[in-house]
C-alpha cells in the first residue's frame, strides 16, 4: 500500500472512531466521580486483612498476583527473543578490545559517584515495595540503569567482565523460577496458587505484606538482571560487533 | 468538561496512529506505537481518577482517607512493562532488518528478500 493510500484510509476511518470513541467515553462513569467499586474492595483487603500500605503493590503482588507472572514471563520471553534476534550474524566480527573513546574526567567522576548510589536505591524501592510507591519492577530497573553508569564512565569491557551475559541469564532465570516457587508454596500451604500463606505482620514494618516482600524481591532480581541483558545485547550491537564486509556477503 | 481526560486517551492514540501510518523510519515506528500505547495509560489513569483524592499508599495518610483506584493503577503498571517489553523486541527486529536490507524505510521493504 502506498504512503498516499494509507494516509487516504486513515483520514476515512479517523473520524468513524474519533465518534465512537466520544460516544464511549460519555458512557464513562464521569471523571473523577466516587464510584470505584473494585478500588474500594482492594483497599479495604489491603489495609484490613494483609496490612500491605502500598494498595498498588498488594494488587499486583498479592490480590492479581498470577497476572503479575504473567506479566514477568512475558518479559522472560521477550528478553529471549531479543538475545536470539540481536546475536552475531556469520559475517560479523567481535572487534578487539576498542578503547573508550574520549570520556570527559567529571563524566568518569559522575559515574563513579552516582553508581552506589543508584544501587543504594534501587535495593530501597524494592525492599520498601509494600510500603511506599515502588516495587521489584521500578527497583530493578533503578538498578540496572545504575549499573549502565559504568558505561557512562568509560569502563564497558569491565562492565562486560563483572556481569558476564551467562551469569545474568541464571540469575534472571532464578527470579521468575523463585515468583513461581512462591506461588506453589502458596499452593501447598494454602491451597490457591499465589496464596498469601506468610503472616502479614503489621502495617508499616519492613515485614509487612506476607509474600509481597518475596515476591518482589524476585521480580526486582529478574527485573534488573533482564533489563542488564537486554542494554548489553544493543549495546554489544552498537560497540563490538563489525561487519566484515558488507558487499561481499550480498 | 468531564470527558475532556477521556478525549485526551483518544487524541494520543489517533496522533500514534497517524505516526505509524506516515513513518518512514522503522525507529520513529515503534516510537509511535509508544505513544499509542501510551493511550491506555492515560485511560485507565483518569477511569481511576477521584475527585479530591491522594495516592493509595498508606505509610503517612490514615486509613480511611479519600483515594484514587489503585486496581487501574496496578493494570498500568502491567502495561508499561509489557510496552517496554516489546519495544526491545521491536527495536531489536529493526536493527535485524537493518542488517539485512540496509533500509528502516518500511516502504523500501516491499518484499521480504534473501
Amino acid at each position: 500500500m502506498s504512503p498516499r493510500a494509507r494516509l487516504v484510509l486513515f483520514a476515512a476511518v479517523t473520524p468513524v472512531f474519533a465518534v465512537l470513541f466520544f460516544l464511549a467515553a460519555r458512557g464513562l462513569p464521569s471523571f473523577g466521580s466516587d464510584f470505584h467499586p473494585y478500588g474500594d474492595r482492594a483497599v479495604a483487603v489491603a489495609i484490613e486483612q494483609r496490612a500491605t500500605d502500598n494498595v498498588v503493590s498488594s494488587v499486583n503482588f498479592d490480590q492479581r498476583a498470577v497476572d503479575t507472572l504473567g506479566e514477568e514471563f512475558i518479559l522472560f520471553g521477550s528478553v529471549i527473543g531479543t538475545l536470539v534476534l540481536l546475536r552475531p550474524s556469520p559475517e560479523e566480527r567481535q572487534v578487539g578490545q576498542r578503547s573508550a573513546g574520549r570520556v570527559l574526567p567529571t563524566t568518569r567522576l559522575a559515574g563513579y559517584l552516582l553508581l552506589p548510589v543508584s544501587v543504594l536505591v534501587g535495593l530501597y524501592v524494592i525492599a520498601h515495595g509494600q510500603l511506599s510507591p515502588g516495587g521489584g519492577f521500578q527497583g530493578g530497573v533503578v538498578l540496572a540503569t545504575g549499573w549502565h553508569l559504568l558505561y557512562v564512565a568509560g569502563r564497558y569491557l569491565a562492565m562486560r567482565r563483572a556481569a558476564p551475559p551467562t551469569v545474568l541469564e541464571i540469575t534472571e532465570s532464578l527470579g521468575a523460577a523463585a515468583f513461581a516457587a512462591v506461588g506453589l508454596a502458596g499452593l501447598g500451604l494454602g491451597g490457591a496458587f499465589l496464596a498469601n500463606v506468610l503472616p502479614t505482620g503489621s502495617r508499616g514494618e519492613l515485614l509487612s505484606g506476607g509474600t509481597v516482600p518475596l515476591l518482589n524481591a524476585a521480580v526486582g532480581v529478574e527485573v534488573a538482571a533482564a533489563v542488564v541483558l537486554l542494554l548489553a545485547a544493543f549495546l554489544e550491537q552498537a560497540v563490538v560487533l563489525r561487519r566484515v564486509d558488507y558487499q561481499d556477503q550480498r | 468538561m468531564s470527558v475532556l481526560p477521556y478525549l485526551v486517551a483518544g487524541w494520543l492514540f489517533l496522533v500514534g496512529c497517524h505516526g505509524l501510518v506516515t513513518s518512514r523510519n522503522l525507529v520513529h515506528a515503534v516510537a509511535c506505537l509508544t505513544v499509542t500505547q501510551s493511550a491506555t495509560y492515560v485511560l485507565l489513569l483518569a477511569v481511576g481518577f477521584r475527585a479530591g483524592a491522594t495516592a493509595p499508599v498508606f505509610s503517612d495518610i490514615p486509613v480511611g482517607t479519600r483515594v484514587v483506584d489503585p486496581v487501574v493503577q496496578a493494570l498500568t503498571l502491567t502495561d508499561i512493562v509489557v510496552s517496554a517489553t516489546i519495544t526491545a523486541v521491536l527495536l531489536a527486529l529493526t536493527i535485524q532488518i537493518h542488517k539485512r536490507h540496509g533500509t528502516v524505510n518500511p516502504d523500501e521493504l516491499r518484499a521480504l528478500r534473501d
